[in-house]
């Protein structure tokens, strides 16, 4: 009898299902995937697809991170790629060493230069990241826009900024100190990894050492209650949104290093959509309310595993997308099935109706 | 009767607005560009955009029971990607075309089955629906696929000329939206399953108090969803005379920001197919100034649609405090 309720208990948390998850993604690549689990010391750095599955991911657990706290207050950033690209295009166009006036040449443009120093560039990019965030939280929590339709604007503007900043242009940088955020390493680790690290703690001390984590938890569950109990649901609605333009202006930082080019219309494609699968796969309702920062990193890590798993097989990155659909599927079919357990478990059916709210909905 | 008139107008303000700014739009255009007097660049905007009319229709209806479909340009692409390789087996035309809206419909059907017995969000179902579909195009094919059959060819370069202009044409694929438009007026005002969408939108739970079908029109809605999308897809693939499963990528935001344009909720229950055809003219007309001035860059597009939908949707929900007030 003990032993049922603790299995209850374990399938009932939220890391249970991706940690399930990852699991067998990693016993298919222990049987199938040759030399997946290898990592070499080279030059005194790790390399192995472990680490590539760390360091790749680096920009989608950061954007995970924002967006779990935007679903947990019960609204949807879908903006998160454009804001990336925003934030990539002004890191380049800073970094360009072609002074405005002057004739543009080859020469100019490659050489390991800059305009900026590098810590104004790393300042503007995140503030911009940052605007573009709490512009989102204004439309959403002063406006009172839905929150799918106000991020929706950014996500079909944003692009459009992006390419104004960098002039339509795929720019290549060649300011080597920039790349170091994508591809340097700390004691043998990426320092993506270091960067997501400190953003997780700082994350996640916010909202467990402080009572802002459960505002955020009361918003997503019921925001008038909420308001009547005296917490100002703008604030924390205006604060999420914010932090998820911080986190992937940080994001798009990276990942710009890493790809060394700045381009408006691909940097940070369809990451939206897998930062929202890698928090739904974490356990997070899409209806907001309680959430877990460390189940939706993993979310991220679970995405990446799969990816990369898929690229040692061989199967290439547009086809892969079917292969997305189908974890996608599975996740879905989990979720149903906890939804079911957890019907049958409770004897008063009225207990798990509040969850079948529609997306996007307005806050009152 | 003033009473009435104003509520007329409330109860009409968005769509009058959306209709306005079409005109505005279109007459500032034509004083800029002389070129867009002639009646033919009123005619280019349906050419041009008539699949997007098409995903708009299927959309507005998804849009009405307060739900949303991402999938859509993904099954367009799915559809000019599987049409384009059936072609090249040298299958006929006429056992395609079905196939497709067959396909399309199932897709959709499913996706609808998914969202209401499994109780999922239909954003998130639907997001799958489109990387499933994308993913299955690149795996038919992961270049761009000519179109070299004669039924298809003579679909795209027959140009019908149009009888009260002079020398304006469009052709065949241009009419099918307007068609399917004309369809859907009449499935959401005069029939019982139109009225069930609306009355969906507004109340789910209302609704299924009443003993209206619910579960089923959500499921329909999709179905018909889908079907517009490899309706679309057919007429996508005639007019570029290709199939590739990168077709028409982000355009489930230009569709959902022309229906939100149009004055349709993204709530649900209130909108109608007619503004839809609005917003995707504005949409249109938009594009095509940035193209007859040259000079602006294409990233504008984006720029300006995003503009106009914040506008818009401040519009509505000034429209709708007015109402709630008298």
């Amino acid at each position: 009898m003990n032993n049922r309720i603790s299995f209850s208990r374990i399938r009932e948390s939220r890391l249970f299902w991706v940690l399930t998850a990852w699991a067998v993604i990693l016993g298919f690549n222990a049987l199938f995937v040759p030399g997946f689990f290898r990592i070499n010391v080279q030059d005194g750095h790790l390399y192995g697809n472990l680490i590539d599955v760390l360091n790749n991911g680096a920009p989608l657990m950061l954007v995970a991170i924002g967006m779990t706290l935007v679903i947990a207050t019960g609204g949807i950033d879908l903006s998160v790629g454009a804001v990336m690209a925003i934030s990539a295009a002004m890191g380049a166009v800073l970094i360009n060493p072609a002074p405005g006036d002057k004739l543009v040449s080859n020469e100019i443009l490659t050489r390991n230069a800059t305009n900026t120093p590098l810590a104004i560039i790393v300042i503007a990019t995140l503030a911009a990241g940052t605007l573009c965030g709490l512009w989102n939280g204004l439309l959403v929590s002063r406006a009172k826009i839905q929150p799918l339709v106000a991020t929706l604007i950014l996500m079909v503007a944003g692009r459009g900024i992006a390419q104004l900043i960098s002039n339509g242009q795929i720019i290549t940088i060649y300011y080597t100190p920039y790349f170091w955020f994508g591809n340097g390493y700390i004691l043998g680790l990426p320092v993506s990894i270091y960067i997501v690290a400190a953003v997780a703690i700082l994350a996640w001390v916010g909202v467990r050492k402080t009572p802002i984590g459960l505002f955020i938890e009361a918003v997503g569950l019921n925001s008038k209650a909420t308001y009547y109990s005296g917490i100002s649901a703008k604030n924390i609605q205006l604060l999420a949104y914010t932090f998820s333009g911080f986190c992937s202006a940080l994001a798009g930082l990276i990942l710009s290093s890493y790809v060394h080019s700045a381009d408006g219309n691909n940097n940070g494609l369809n990451y939206e959509l897998d930062a929202i699968l890698a928090v739904v796969m974490g356990g997070t309702m899409l209806s907001g309310g309680r959430f877990s920062l460390l189940a939706s990193v993993i979310g991220a890590i679970v995405i990446w595993t799969f990816t990369l798993s898929m690229y040692a097989l061989g199967v290439p990155a547009n086809a892969l997308l079917a292969g997305r659909a189908v974890l996608v599927l599975l996740v879905i079919l989990l979720y149903s099935d906890r939804r079911l357990i957890k019907r049958r478990g409770k004897s008063n059916p009225a207990a798990v109706q509040p969850q079948d709210e529609k997306p996007g909905l307005p806050h009152p | 009767m003033t009473q009435r008139l104003k509520l007329s107008v409330l109860r009409h303000g968005p769509l009058l607005t959306t209709i306005t700014i079409f005109l505005l739009a279109y007459i500032i255009g034509a004083q800029l560009y002389p070129a867009m007097q002639r009646p033919q660049a009123f005619f280019n905007l349906f050419i041009n955009n008539g699949f997007l009319l098409i995903l708009g229709i299927g959309m507005t209806f998804v849009i009405l029971t307060g739900g949303i479909d991402l999938s859509v340009g993904g099954v367009l692409a799915l559809t000019t990607a599987a049409s384009a390789a059936l072609l090249n087996l040298g299958v006929s035309p006429l056992v395609v075309m079905p196939l497709m809206l067959v396909m399309g419909t199932t897709i959709g059907l499913g996706l609808g089955c998914l969202i209401h017995f499994f109780k999922v969000q239909p954003f998130i179902v639907t997001l799958m629906g489109l990387f499933l579909a994308r993913g299955l195009a690149y795996i038919i094919s992961l270049t761009s696929v000519t179109i070299t059959d004669p039924l298809y060819k003579y679909l795209a370069l027959t140009p019908i000329y149009l009888p009260f202009f002079a020398k304006a044409y469009i052709y065949i694929p241009t009419l099918v939206g307007p068609a399917l438009l004309v369809v859907a007026v009449y499935l959401a005002y005069f029939t019982r399953f139109g009225r069930i969408v609306y009355a969906i939108g507004n109340n789910e739970q209302s609704a299924a108090l009443m003993g209206f079908p619910v579960g089923r029109t959500k499921i329909l809605v999709y179905a018909l969803s889908g079907f517009c999308s490899a309706l679309a897809g057919i007429v996508f693939s005639i007019s570029l005379l290709a199939g590739y499963g990168q077709f028409a990528t982000g355009v489930e935001l230009d569709v959902i920001a022309a229906v939100v344009m149009g004055g349709t909720l993204l709530t649900g229950g209130v909108g109608n197919v007619i503004g839809t055809l609005f917003g995707i003219l504005i949409e249109a007309t938009i594009i095509s100034i940035l193209q007859y001035n040259g000079t602006l860059s294409s990233w504008w597009t984006r720029i300006c649609v995003g503009v106009l939908t914040l506008i818009f949707i401040g519009i509505q929900s000034g429209f709708a405090l007015r109402k709630k007030k008298s």
